[in-house]
């Protein structure tokens, strides 16, 4: 064998053995993945099918969502996700979208709001508000988290939020906080970003509606709050309940500022 | 003439103050009013669902006392780790080490007490330990919610759990296994004896993961 | 009909990068639903794409592409204004042709 290639040989074997910690190497791989995830978001096509919803008359009145005030108007839906949940004089309530939407396609559309909120998620029009969600957010893409605070219950809704987040409840004493209420740790592999805080921009709160590749699944805000309280073995939580509104409320006013990347991409 | 103009003035003015005081007051809740309507805001929004009831929301003095945003004060703290200690049951027959080969297996299954699980019975629960800990070190797929259990019998000088030198890290691990708020009220750790989630058979198996001299992790 | 495909066909140069996603459950045949039973297969068999009318790709997919599936390709050749045109066929013998033109 030539002395240069025995070297060259020798050299990559060399390379080989001494090769980085494993742990670098399965967090370097995981970030690969996800930056080849990032092109051809498959939330674009629920984004098209939101706004087909938003403009098409639909349900009892066969009437458009085109008068739906989000809170910066009727019909005015660039800039609306980024200030929910709010106050709502017409309802006198805190909402966010989803309780938003079901208030619209009640008064506007003449659908059953409490029917759908019983109904399971992706199934008839549970389906419609995650298609409406993925759109409504992608209206918003790239603005800054910018929650009112203006109003008492707007005030109230975030004290209640904050009690919400810390209570520990359940078999296994979890409580939000225990996964979000620090920076720097993680589930696994999964890195869990502090909500008691602003996590930056596109994280945590800025990153709902998304589309979940493992699952194939547009996850709406409700949608992902719902399965945290599965993973803290906790009781079902009402669909658009108070409790789902005030913690949206505390995790985006801690997130003021954020840029919202809505809708994005999960694993 | 004057300084009547003035005193009538001056208690319009406190009239209007004092009404504004107390409207503000009547119009602002409390501390302890967030707390009351918080409570009744989470009992009102969960149903029951699969094994997962709302009787799951009713707190202990523990759960209740760990759920602010600042931790509980010391008497508090030191009262809730002494109802946990006093609360630990101790393996029959004092055998404390199972199969470190189970406790893998174990510690790596995560599954168990949610609405989608059909039972509640610990044999169908993990004990999700890879969720939280580095424990083994070929295990790349592990949290940092807490320590690294890496080495933890051999750092801890264990050559042999039936030594009686060993008896209070033998001690110390099966209490923290089943009641861990027995040395840190507020920890994050369930309580995996005292709530039931596993049995003295699985906490053994978890221990000679931990403990036993041949088991991976000490190695 | 199935939901429409998003195609964007950007050109740099001498080429046109295509990209598209497609709406379809792409379900493998192994699945089983909750009752135990297996969930047929329904996945895209074929893929092609015309550029003005002209055949520049062809594929066969199988099971093991997933739920709504992005291709990327480049063309070369492609100018501003040509027409993109993409086509899916699967295993029901369901198709779906969707336009983009490229800019």
């Amino acid at each position: 064998m030539k002395p240069f290639s025995w070297i060259v040989t020798a050299l990559a074997l060399a390379v080989s053995v001494g090769a980085p910690a494993q742990q670098k190497s399965a967090a370097d791989g995981i970030a690969e993945y996800r930056r080849m995830l990032e092109d051809g978001n498959p939330a674009e096509l629920f984004e098209a099918k939101g706004e087909d919803l938003w403009k098409t008359a639909r349900g009892p009145k066969k009437a458009t969502l085109q008068r739906c005030d989000l809170g910066l108007g009727p019909g005015v839906v660039k800039g609306a996700w980024v200030q929910m949940p709010r106050w709502f004089a017409d309802t006198q309530r805190v909402q966010d979208l989803e309780s938003r939407l079901l208030t619209c396609m009640e008064t506007l559309q003449g659908f059953d709001a409490a029917e759908i909120a019983k109904t399971g998620f992706d199934k008839g029009e549970q389906a419609t508000l995650a298609a409406l969600a993925a759109w409504i957010s992608a209206e918003s893409r790239g603005q800054k988290l910018a929650l009112p605070q203006a109003h008492a219950e707007e005030k109230r809704f975030f004290e209640l939020g904050k009690r919400a987040f810390f209570f520990r409840g359940g078999p296994m004493d979890f409580s939000c906080a225990s996964c979000h209420g620090e920076a720097g740790k993680r589930i696994r592999l999964q890195d869990l970003p502090d909500l008691t805080k602003n996590p930056g921009d596109g994280i945590g709160f800025a990153a709902w509606p998304a589309y979940r590749v493992s699952s194939g699944e547009m996850w709406s805000m409700q949608r992902r709050l719902n399965d945290c309280y599965r993973q803290q073995r906790f009781p079902y939580p009402g669909f658009a309940s108070d409790v789902t509104i005030a913690l949206g409320v505390y995790m985006g006013v801690n997130a003021q500022g954020a840029k919202s990347i809505a809708p994005a991409l999960k694993r | 003439m004057q300084r009547k103009h003035t005193l009538f003035a001056l208690a319009a003015l406190a009239a209007v103050a004092t009404t504004g005081l107390v409207t503000g007051c009547a119009s602002r809740p409390t501390p302890a009013d967030l707390d009351a309507q918080a409570l009744a805001m989470i009992k009102a929004s969960f149903r029951d669902q699969g094994i997962a009831k709302v009787d799951r929301l009713n707190q202990d003095l523990g759960q209740a006392a760990c759920s602010a945003d600042k931790p509980p004060s010391d008497d508090v703290a030191l009262r809730v780790e002494a109802e946990a200690l006093a609360s630990i049951r101790w393996p029959a027959g004092g055998q404390y080490i199972g199969d470190w080969r189970e406790g893998e297996k174990l510690a790596q299954n995560g599954r168990g007490m949610t609405w989608t699980d059909s039972s509640a019975a610990p044999s169908a629960n993990g004990a999700q330990c890879y969720n939280c800990h580095q424990i083994g070190k070929q295990e790349i797929s592990f949290g940092t919610i807490g320590p690294s259990l890496y080495n933890y019998g051999k750092m801890r000088g264990v050559k042999d759990v039936a030594d009686p030198d060993s008896a209070p890290i033998v001690q110390y691990t099966w209490g923290k296994l089943w009641n861990s708020k027995a040395y840190a009220a507020c920890s994050n750790m369930p309580r995996f004896g005292h709530a039931r989630l596993l049995d003295e058979q699985q906490l053994r198996h978890l221990m000679a993961l931990l403990l036993d001299p041949k088991s991976p992790v000490n190695q | 009909m199935a939901d429409p495909m998003r195609i964007r066909a950007q050109v740099a140069g001498d080429k046109a990068t295509v990209r598209v996603l497609m709406s379809h459950e792409m379900e493998t045949g192994l699945r089983k639903d909750a009752a135990g039973k297996a969930i047929p297969a329904w996945y895209i068999q074929e893929v092609s794409a015309k550029l003005n009318g002209k055949s520049v790709l062809t594929a066969e997919w199988g099971a093991s592409v997933s739920k709504n599936p992005f291709l990327q390709f480049s063309v070369r050749g492609a100018k501003l204004g040509d027409k993109v045109a993409v086509t899916w066929k699967d295993n029901k013998g369901d198709t779906r042709t969707d336009e983009a033109t490229v800019s």
